[in-house]
């Protein structure tokens, strides 16, 4: 009963987390929402039931770090971090503008951001850099890195797999938004990853497979990744880009294409069914 | 004066060693040449803070990065052709947009790395590196000087890249050197013209000096350690006193230490100038004495280059 008191709360988080999404990319009239809208459940299930953190207080030393690798979901990021206090909602109206703090990809200067993000694959490698700081200084914190699966791709990715594995870094956990889509297409046709979890088993990571609308498998996942010693974990979650807009759902355009302000409470009635 | 040689990697590796002793936030980190940088007497000292992340020069970056994030001070380095040859972008995007205190010491600038040939002579990286925002660039004249700037970095917060030379190179700091960032050092005064050097072509321009002496042509040898942030009243004050400027440097003639003074001059003080360096080609393998003759970075270049040009 806790249990689903509790996945009823994450549920009604990520549908907030949806609708500020979008809200924000059709306020800024360009940006990612395909790869935004994939892992809202991820990031709520981290920041609103798994991380130590104090939006009171972001640089608070001991608390679990969170990179976002597959910088272009900086809306979802932005997102989160308002819900969870870390600066006033109405400021997710300006991003991408202007003067604004909301940098089209994240940046420091937003309280909540850990580092800047945007250029792919390279993420991982800073999460490889806190994790080693934390062993080295006997802390506590975790460090966690989503990656986008289309980043795969990318050579440092498993630069990064092979140095986490070789410290031993088991405070160290890697997402995968397996959402199957990258910007030209399908990861499939464009540049073939599977057997993705295969890669990461054989990289001599515990591998760790979830349905990533299903809290409780989320929940799961991350419990067995902190109780994992002496290697790191990468939790695969099986997701769909675009998830919860029906026209969204499965389309590379929407991988970088904003739902227009015409079409918004269209868009945004469908988060009500 | 110059009789005496030295290894800036060997002064490197010392100031590690120093580092390491009175700041536990210092940490290093290599990618496979932690023998060659002299960083492993660090490894040996301080195991728990020295990480060896193998071939891969962007894990390397973005890993120090990482480090800088959690409050390390992060000395990274391997062969200047990797770092920043591979690792432009995460140089760019993990350390320097969020300006963090990574310390970026790369040895085997230039063409004087010698027998590797040209796949391993960097004569790029000042320019690259000049280019990206918030990242200062040193090129130590020295062992001396190495090891005076590798200490005092470790205590200017935000992005560094050092570089230094393969070989054992003339010591031009015998009486010791004091590092003052920002801050070009007049090793030589002089009246007739300006010799503003960097690198192993600071001994270069003072020997070029002692030759242009004798003469009767009066030479300020400046070494130009800091070019970002260039040390533009240095360069101004010595461009008027002297009336003609000479740059020397074991880089591309474009976008190096030469263009950063042309630059300065060029908007405040346009005066008659001459830049001795690479000329927009890739070398070759030969000794490094063969090749800095066969590319024009030697004493004469630089005499030649000064008694070419026209006093204002």
């Amino acid at each position: 009963m806790e249990t689903a008191q509790e996945i009823g709360r994450l549920k009604e988080l990520a549908r907030g987390t949806r609708k500020l999404i979008l809200e924000s990319l059709a306020e800024a009239g360009s940006g990612h929402p395909g790869g935004s809208l994939s892992a809202v459940e991820l990031l709520v299930t981290l920041y609103f039931h798994v991380m130590h953190h104090d939006p009171k207080n972001p640089k608070w030393e001991d608390r679990d770090r969170f990179f976002l690798s597959k910088g272009h979901a900086a809306p979802l990021l932005y997102s989160i971090l308002a819900q969870a206090g870390y600066f006033p909602a109405e400021e997710l109206m300006t991003l991408r503008k202007m003067g604004a703090r909301l940098q089209g990809h994240p940046s420091m200067g937003v309280p909540g951001v850990e580092a800047p993000a945007g250029s792919e694959g390279i993420g991982l490698s800073l999460g490889v850099g806190t994790s080693l700081a934390a062993k080295l200084d006997g802390r506590a914190f975790r460090t966690y890195v989503l990656m986008g699966d289309g980043e795969q791709q990318e050579g440092q990715v498993w630069e990064a797999a092979m140095s986490a594995s070789k410290f031993r870094l088991d405070n160290l956990t890697a997402i995968i938004d397996r959402n199957g889509i990258q910007q030209d297409g399908l990861t499939e046709q464009i540049m073939p990853l599977e057997p993705l979890a295969a890669k990461w088993r054989s990289f001599n990571w515990n591998v760790i497979e979830v349905d990533g609308y299903d809290f409780s498998q989320i929940m799961d996942g991350f419990d067995l990744a902190t109780s994992t010693r002496n290697r790191p974990t990468v939790v695969i979650a099986h997701t769909v880009k675009g998830k919860g807009i029906s026209f969204m759902e499965w389309s590379p355009h929407y991988h970088g294409t904003a739902p227009t302000k015409d079409r918004l409470s269209d868009v945004l009635s469908e988060l009500e069914k | 004066m110059l009789s005496k040689t030295a290894a800036m990697r060997d002064a490197y590796g010392d100031a590690l060693l120093e580092l390491g002793a009175t700041n536990r936030d210092v940490v290093v980190i290599g990618a496979d040449t932690t023998g060659s940088l002299k960083s492993g007497v660090f490894a040996t000292k301080f195991p728990e803070r020295f990480f060896n992340v193998g071939i891969a020069e962007q894990n390397l970056v973005s890993i120090a990065a990482g480090m800088a994030l959690a409050g390390k001070v992060a000395f990274a380095g391997t062969y200047a052709i990797f770092v920043p040859g591979k690792s432009v972008d995460q140089i760019r995007n993990n350390i320097a947009y969020p300006d963090l205190n990574v310390k970026l010491v790369c040895s085997h600038g230039g063409i004087s790395v010698g027998p590797d040939g040209a796949s391993h002579q960097q004569v790029e990286d000042i320019a690259i590196m000049r280019a990206i925002p918030k990242m200062k660039v040193i090129v130590p004249a020295d062992a001396v000087s190495t090891k005076a700037v590798a200490k005092a970095i470790a205590s200017i917060p935000g992005p560094f890249y050092v570089r230094l030379t393969r070989s054992s190179t003339p010591v031009v700091y015998e009486s010791g050197f004091e590092y003052r960032y920002g801050k070009a050092n007049i090793v030589r005064d002089g009246s007739d013209v300006a010799l503003i050097a960097c690198g192993i072509m600071v001994p270069e321009a003072l020997k070029a000096a002692e030759s242009l002496k004798s003469k009767g042509v009066s030479a300020s040898v400046v070494d130009l350690h800091t070019i970002k942030p260039v040390d533009s009243d240095a360069i101004a004050r010595v461009a008027q006193s002297c009336g003609r400027v000479v740059t020397a440097e074991e880089h591309n003639i474009i976008g190096g230490m030469g263009s950063a003074v042309a630059e300065v001059l060029g908007e405040v003080r346009p005066t008659p100038m001459k830049r001795v360096g690479v000329m927009d080609t890739f070398g070759e393998s030969g000794e490094a004495g063969e090749l800095l003759k066969k590319y024009g970075l030697t004493a004469a270049n630089i005499e030649q280059a000064a008694l070419g040009l026209k006093p204002q």
